[in-house]
């Protein structure tokens, strides 16, 4: 029997067990995930992914990280749902699938999955055994991320932006190869 | 340099603003219905039935001859002939409506009834605040609602009036000057106008 | 006294708290402070939506309403009995829930954006570490729930409008954030009370207001444009221009739900209005040092009312933009300015107290600015027309 004398992993910063808020954006969280693949409508899909996206901003928030949580805000819902949005609209294909939304080899996908979560599940207990009995979440503040942006993690910043800058190029590029193409 | 326009334009409006309150060329709202702004004198609106002097059955110049019932386009108007005569304004006895009804709801306001009436009877009016809750009736103007006094037109329109009694001066004067020609006959002058009475004819018919 | 007159809200709030036991003090006091807003915020666009129409008005040689209360005063009442009584009418192949939901989720985003605005000394309902970043992201929700609306109607047009109105809002949402960043890397904070307090001293009797520094005009100018084109004003205001797509995006809607997005509109104005002020103008802080006496708030509502009163002026004299135009200026003009002002916020930092960052700022702002507008209005081809999707 392993040894519990600090406190399981389910409870919050003080020891104590964690509070309604909690379970509440948690089941908003899953909720949202939940419709996301299982409505039939594409578009219901991907604002129930933002519902999702909006839950999980919450957790960050509850955990005291609000450049994570308000960055996810206006990353994830400001942009990347209004693209998903926009590819869906674009591309027309609001109407189900003809052979319906679950695929036919559920039961493969049913183990995969409960596979996948069982490692990770068992990754995450095993890492909670091994922390030291911290009871208070670190508080960074913005400039401390700043700080470590452009001092120790500079030459990843700069790569990203490199991608996002080719991603662009790239995007303008095949825009404008449509309009070589329809001359 | 880019920017100007929008900085001369945004003076221009500030400028208006603020005129507004201090000039009247800046501010060109008339606020109806405490203000209003006096008609022109070709205002028209609906016709009316013009009557000489106080009374407005004795001194109505429509003789009921129906040519404007017939030349209104819409077919607006309505006419019933009285059977009995009353003298008009020249003497002549002549009829009169004992029905005239004009039903505004219909009427476009071509003034052809003013154009073809020989009589100078019917003419436009200005009066344009004619709205009315009464569904069925309240549009249908009758002789009586329709008569307005001579006055009333030099009122509305000066000149127009003026013009019109000016000819019906010069028409009353010719009928007078007429009549006493017709009405002094000289013996010895009788058997003159008899041959140039029965020649006139004779050289119209040819003529 | 002065200090009460200025804390004349904090004092009335102590003292409503008082009255309840002290464990629910905390969160009664959140609550007072969230019907306040909601209280006060709506009332002053009632009195917006009058000043406009007169304001309008006047500027176009007339006068405005003026039969509804004295000076067309109540006329907001009777446009509130108006939108309330009228039926409210659901297109039948319209998505129902969504057509429902986006009104809600567009107020309930600017609402949730008042929450870092600082009113006046010690009045921030939220004293957020990242408020700005917080004020940012609220503001990226609006654009969802203008999609939503666009798209549950059901109608190609709305549909049209929605998605013209969205790629407007993210191409000027670029130009907003890199206009406020120039403010953060001066003030050291994206903490909107500490930015505030940055901007209260005086040299003087003059303020230190970021307006006041070359840099700090230009991204002021550049954050109006952006925060025009943001609530989808005048001259940008082509997604529901009436002459254009009917009503754009809300073609489908009416009554209530129609007034509820004329409400989010310009509590969007109100909001991105007090982030200026907030960045910019100093927020609560009194233009002159003698001038201290007067409260903060009075100060605060003064600067919002008076970025109301210019958002009016540019509505009565500008004509509209066309989408190409807008995005245009928004991606070849303005966001390379806004580029070129953090570089320049850099230099005024780097060179220190004295002449020599007034007159360098100044002129490299100047001279970027001049040699692109004349580059802008120089390309404008008026040759015959290339139809790209007609050939």
């Amino acid at each position: 029997m392993r040894d519990l004398g600090h406190p399981p992993v389910w409870t919050g910063k003080d020891g104590k067990p964690m509070s309604i808020a909690f379970y509440l954006v948690a089941a908003l969280t899953v909720g949202g995930g939940l419709a996301a693949v299982m409505l039939k409508n594409t578009v219901h899909c991907a604002l129930a992914l933002t519902v999702a996206f909006a839950g999980l901003a919450l957790l960050f928030l509850q955990l005291d990280a609000q450049f994570a949580g308000f960055a996810q805000i206006l990353i994830y819902i400001g942009a990347v749902a209004i693209l998903v949005v926009f590819a869906i609209l674009l591309t027309r294909s609001q109407e189900a699938p003809r052979g319906g939304v679950f695929s036919k080899s559920w039961l493969t996908g049913l183990a995969i999955a409960a596979a996948v979560f069982a490692v990770l599940g068992w990754a995450v207990l095993q890492t909670a055994n091994l922390l030291p009995r911290v009871s208070e979440a670190p508080v960074v503040t913005v400039q401390q991320i700043g700080t470590a942006l452009m001092g120790r993690y500079v030459l990843p910043l700069e790569i990203v932006a490199l991608l996002l800058t080719a991603a662009l190029i790239g995007a303008v590029i095949v825009a404008m190869h449509e309009k070589e193409g329809a001359q | 340099m880019l920017g100007e326009g929008i900085l001369k334009g945004l003076a221009e409006t500030a400028k208006n603003f603020a005129g507004s309150f201090v000039s009247a060329d800046r501010l060109t709202t008339v606020e109806y219905p405490e203000q209003r702004i006096a008609p022109i004198e070709a205002t028209r609106d609906f016709p009316f039935l013009v009557y000489d002097g106080g009374d407005w059955e004795a001194g109505m110049r429509c003789v009921a001859c129906q040519i404007c019932e017939k030349e209104c386009p819409p077919k607006c108007i309505y006419i019933e002939k009285s059977k009995d005569k009353k003298p008009d304004a020249l003497g002549k006895p002549q009829f009169y409506p004992a029905k005239f009804d004009i039903d505004i709801s219909v009427c476009m306001s071509c003034q052809i009834c003013v154009e073809v009436c020989p009589f100078e009877a019917i003419k436009m009016d200005t009066e344009f605040e004619l709205s009315t809750t009464d569904r069925f009736g309240g549009l249908l103007l009758d002789r009586k609602r329709l008569a307005k006094s001579n006055e009333y037109y030099h009122k509305v329109h000066p000149t127009e009036a003026a013009e019109v009694d000016a000819r019906l001066a010069e028409e009353k004067a010719k009928a007078d000057a007429k009549a006493k020609a017709a009405a002094a006959p000289k013996p010895a002058t009788a058997a003159k106008p008899a041959p140039a009475a029965a020649k006139t004819p004779g050289g119209e018919t040819h003529a | 006294m002065i200090e009460n007159a200025d804390q004349i809200f904090v004092l009335l709030q102590a003292w409503l708290l008082s009255f309840l036991p002290a464990a629910w003090r905390p969160a009664a006091g959140v609550v007072l402070d969230v019907v306040a807003i909601i209280c006060v915020f709506p009332a002053l666009f009632a009195l917006t939506t009058v000043l406009e129409r007169k304001g309008l008005g006047r500027i176009q040689n007339r006068i405005g309403p003026n039969r509804v209360g004295p000076l067309g005063i109540l006329q907001p009442v009777a446009d509130g009995i108006k939108s309330l009584t009228k039926e409210d009418i659901v297109p039948l192949r319209a998505d129902a829930v969504l057509h429902f939901l986006a009104p809600l989720v567009l107020v309930v985003a600017v609402f949730m954006s008042f929450a870092v605005l600082p009113m006046g000394r010690n009045m921030v309902l939220v004293d957020m570490d990242a408020g700005l970043l917080f004020f940012f992201a609220m503001g990226a929700s609006t654009e969802l729930s203008v999609f939503m609306a666009g798209w549950s109607s059901r109608n190609k047009y709305s549909l049209l409008g929605a998605m013209r109105a969205v790629a407007q809002m993210i191409s000027y949402e670029v130009v907003l954030l890199m206009s406020s960043v120039s403010v953060v890397m001066i003030s050291g904070s994206l903490r909107l009370t500490r930015i505030v307090e940055e901007q209260n001293q005086y040299s003087g009797i003059f303020p230190h207001w970021y307006i006041f520094t070359p840099w700090g005009l230009a991204g002021f100018l550049m954050y109006v444009v952006a925060a025009t084109a943001e609530t989808n004003r005048s001259p940008f205001d082509l997604p529901e221009g009436e002459s254009e797509l009917v009503a754009g995006y809300f073609t489908e809607y009416s009554g209530f739900k129609f007034a509820l997005f004329f409400l989010g509109e310009y509590l969007g104005m109100f909001a991105i209005s007090g982030l200026g002020t907030t960045l910019f103008l100093g927020g609560w802080s009194a233009p002159f040092s003698f001038l201290g006496w007067v409260p903060s708030w009075i100060w605060f509502f003064g600067k919002l009312m008076l970025s109301m009163c210019v958002f009016i002026w540019m509505r009565g004299t500008l004509p509209r933009l066309r989408q190409d135009q807008l995005m245009n200026f928004a991606w070849k003009f303005v966001l390379p300015m806004t580029l070129v002002n953090l570089m320049v916020t850099a230099l005024w930092r780097f060179l220190g107290e004295g002449w020599e960052q007034w007159v360098f700022c100044t002129a490299i702002l100047v001279a970027v600015y001049v040699l692109m507008g004349r580059a802008e209005m120089r390309s404008e081809h008026f040759g015959p027309r290339r139809y790209r999707y007609a050939e």
